[in-house]
């Protein structure tokens, strides 16, 4: 007989670009200058976006919104890593991703409007609705990898949540089948060290959450998640990785969520301002634009080039929401069923003849 | 005396309970530091400290789960779940544990939990944030459920909810948090739970309702000589209460504010039939939302049964 160690692990940390803009050209992926600027200007949208969804917000023009504000990077490097037929599986926090994507913005703006029809994902992208329930969806991104596994194809699905969201049954039950079936999916935290009012430390008595993907036999890496470079490499390789055959890889994005958890919150009654300041000096887009412009990626002209157009762009969409309107009212029936049922037909004619 | 609002009455349950009996507890998702999302718990923590007031992890299934431990162990845990349309994961903890460990330890361990949860629709909330799926929990034996519906009935249920020695969920419709403010008695006092409250009294129907709801069915009552009773409790429930009425009035209008299939006014007009058939003088009517997903904040207000729907029933069941 005999006690011996029969497993050991470790636990990765990928960081590339620091906080003044330089970057580790060992570990750099490979990305063209066009490819930096594509990320960058992503990422600037993304910002724009989330200031002007909380400035309407605040006009009682749109509802409450969660803001994206400091997570630029773990979303956009990551996202632009998928391809157009790689499915994505949003939280409620992803307004990046959705950018990312290409997912048209005057329907981010009537989701937060409280329409419908915001959520109504264009044909030629793949990206599920909104999810409410936190780490519900993790299983649906699992149930996917397996049916592209099912069907012989070479895409990937790719799952955000944030720290919180590891806590729930269905974060563990996703790994946990992900694992089993080498399933093609990539799981990516946002662990932005609060969940409404809990800080991590109330989450997880583990020292990383990468480490969790372990005792599910598939790998887990930590990466800078205000370092565009370090997601955006951690996620090419993963899905690389799972188009491949190589089965699931979780990817933990250490980031910080510099506004309240809602326009609803007031996170100055939960957590000491300095800790937002010391976040707000690793800020992923004045990392990047450092790098860019000590590469020469970057202009004073082109800067203003893209500010303009963002700003563009966003009138534009809000405009476009604006000018289609509300929903109409008779729109709640429409989907329950493709069909009817003979109960919600009554309602509709007596919803129709002003019952409602 | 003093006027508070429901979130306060709440409050001042809780402290006194607390106050009162050392095993009560609180726990939940930012129920300590934050006071609740609501404010229901504020100053809990300062007051009780960490052991009794316990920030979770986003756990719903692990806090109730753990709660129905505690008080199988001789504690008295008061859980919050956030929003009621998060309580789903902790669904099998109520519905195959809470409810059942008296029976299944033939009256060894009871479960004497109460968790609360804000519910309803109004408040122009993000999805999942506003249903009322009350009936799914009152279906399960071994449950009770209970809808205060002001900040009075609020502070005297909770007070009964916690001292109840079987699990409770306490349903708190968030669009009363802030709604209306009462004249609560400081000192604590209980409101016994299955009672229901006459709100209004009459002779030519008889209109029944619950938490949110039960301020329209008041709205459109106003004008009528109707009996108005506020369940307050849907599981056990007033059978007694209501069935006196309904051969009083001959009429019995129920209200939710949940789609029709399935909601808990079909119980209630199931047992009207079967006890007061002899004394109807008109069909037994449901108001109700469609049977639809609750929409988001752009049209929720067509979803939500408006008074002039409860008015229009009820002059349907007049003419009768
Ligand atoms: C199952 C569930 N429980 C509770 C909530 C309420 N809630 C919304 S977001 C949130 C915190 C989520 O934290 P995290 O997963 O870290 O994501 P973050 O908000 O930081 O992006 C909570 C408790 C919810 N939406 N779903
Ligand atoms: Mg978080």
């Amino acid at each position: 007989m005999a006690e011996k160690t029969i497993e050991t692990f470790e636990v990765k940390r990928l960081e590339i670009l620091d906080d003044e803009g330089n970057a580790d050209k060992a570990l750099m992926p490979s990305l063209t200058a066009g490819g930096i600027r594509n990320i960058y200007e992503g990422m600037l949208l993304a910002r724009a976006f989330d200031e002007r969804a909380l400035s309407l917000q605040r006009e009682g023009r749109l509802g409450t919104y969660a803001s994206i504000r400091g997570q630029e990077a773990a979303q956009v490097a990551s996202a632009l890593a998928a391809e157009k037929s790689d499915w994505i599986f949003p939280s409620f926090r992803e307004t990046g991703v959705h950018i990312a994507a290409g997912y048209p913005v005057h329907q981010l703006f009537q989701y937060w409007s409280g329409d419908e029809r915001g959520m109504r994902c264009p044909d030629d992208l793949n990206v599920f609705p909104v999810c409410i329930p936190v780490s519900t969806h993790l299983p649906h991104a699992v149930g996917a990898a397996i049916a592209m596994k099912l069907k012989k194809q070479k895409s990937a699905a790719i799952v955000y949540f944030g720290d919180g969201a590891t806590s729930k049954g269905d974060f563990h039950e996703a790994f946990n089948m992900a694992g089993v079936f080498r399933a093609p999916v990539v799981f990516i935290c946002q662990n932005n060290q609060w969940a409404i009012s809990v800080p991590l430390s109330r989450q997880t008595a583990a020292k990383t959450l990468a480490q969790k993907a372990l005792a599910y036999g598939f790998s887990g890496i930590q990466a800078d998640g205000n370092d565009a470079f370090a997601v955006y490499r951690a996620a090419s390789e993963a899905l690389y990785k799972a188009r491949e055959g190589g089965g699931p890889s979780f990817i933990e994005c250490q980031t910080y969520r510099i506004s309240d958890h809602t326009t609803a919150d007031d996170s100055s009654r939960y957590r000491p301002a300095g800790e937002v300041e010391y976040w707000k000096a690793k800020d992923p887009l004045k990392r990047l634009k450092s790098y860019m412009e000590k590469e020469g990626l970057l202009t004073e002209d082109y800067q203003k080039q893209l500010e303009g157009k963002n700003e563009r762009t966003l009138d534009e969409a809000f405009r476009e929401m604006e000018r289609i309107g509300p929903p109409p009212p008779s729109e709640m029936f429409a989907y329950t069923f493709r069909q009817p049922s003979r109960r919600q037909e009554i309602e509709m004619r007596s919803f129709a003849d002003g019952g409602g | 005396m003093a006027a508070v609002n429901m979130v306060a009455a709440l409050n001042m349950a809780l402290r006194q309970e607390m106050e009162a009996n050392p095993s009560v507890l609180v726990l939940g998702e930012d129920v300590g530091v934050n006071g609740g999302v609501f404010r229901v718990t504020e100053g809990l923590l300062e007051k009780f400290g960490g052991e009794r007031v316990m920030d979770t992890p986003l756990s719903e299934s692990g806090i109730v789960g753990a709660a129905i431990g505690m008080a199988a162990y001789g504690f008295l845990p008061v859980a919050e779940i956030q929003f009621m349309g998060f309580i789903y994961g902790a669904f099998e903890q109520l519905a195959s544990h809470a409810s059942r460990l008296r029976a299944r330890s033939r009256g060894r361990f009871s479960c004497p939990l109460v968790v609360r949860t804000p519910y309803g629709a109004g408040i122009k909330a993000i999805e999942l944030h506003s249903e009322s799926t009350e009936a799914m929990f009152a279906h399960i034996p071994g449950l009770k459920v209970v809808v205060p519906s002001g900040p009075a009935s609020a502070k005297g249920l909770l007070a009964s909810a916690i001292r109840d020695p079987d699990p409770v969920l306490f349903l708190e419709p968030t669009r009363l948090y802030r709604m209306i403010r009462e004249e609560v008695p400081e000192e604590p006092y209980t409101i016994p739970i299955g009672r229901a409250r006459m709100a209004k009294k009459g002779r030519d129907l008889t209109v029944i309702s619950w938490g949110s709801m039960l301020h329209r069915a008041l709205k459109a009552a106003e004008n009528y000589d109707a009996d108005v009773i506020d369940l307050q409790s849907l599981k056990p429930w007033d059978e007694e209460a209501v069935m006196a009425s309904v051969k009083k009035t001959g009429r019995a209008v129920i209200v939710q504010e949940a789609p029709k299939t399935c909601g808990f006014a079909s119980e209630v007009a199931a047992a009207i039939a079967e006890e007061a058939i002899a004394w109807l003088r008109a069909p037994i009517m449901r108001v109700a939302a469609y049977d639809v997903a609750l929409p988001l904040p752009r049209l929720e207000d067509f979803y939500i049964p408006k008074t002039v729907r409860i008015r229009n029933t009820i002059d349907e069941a007049l003419k009768y």
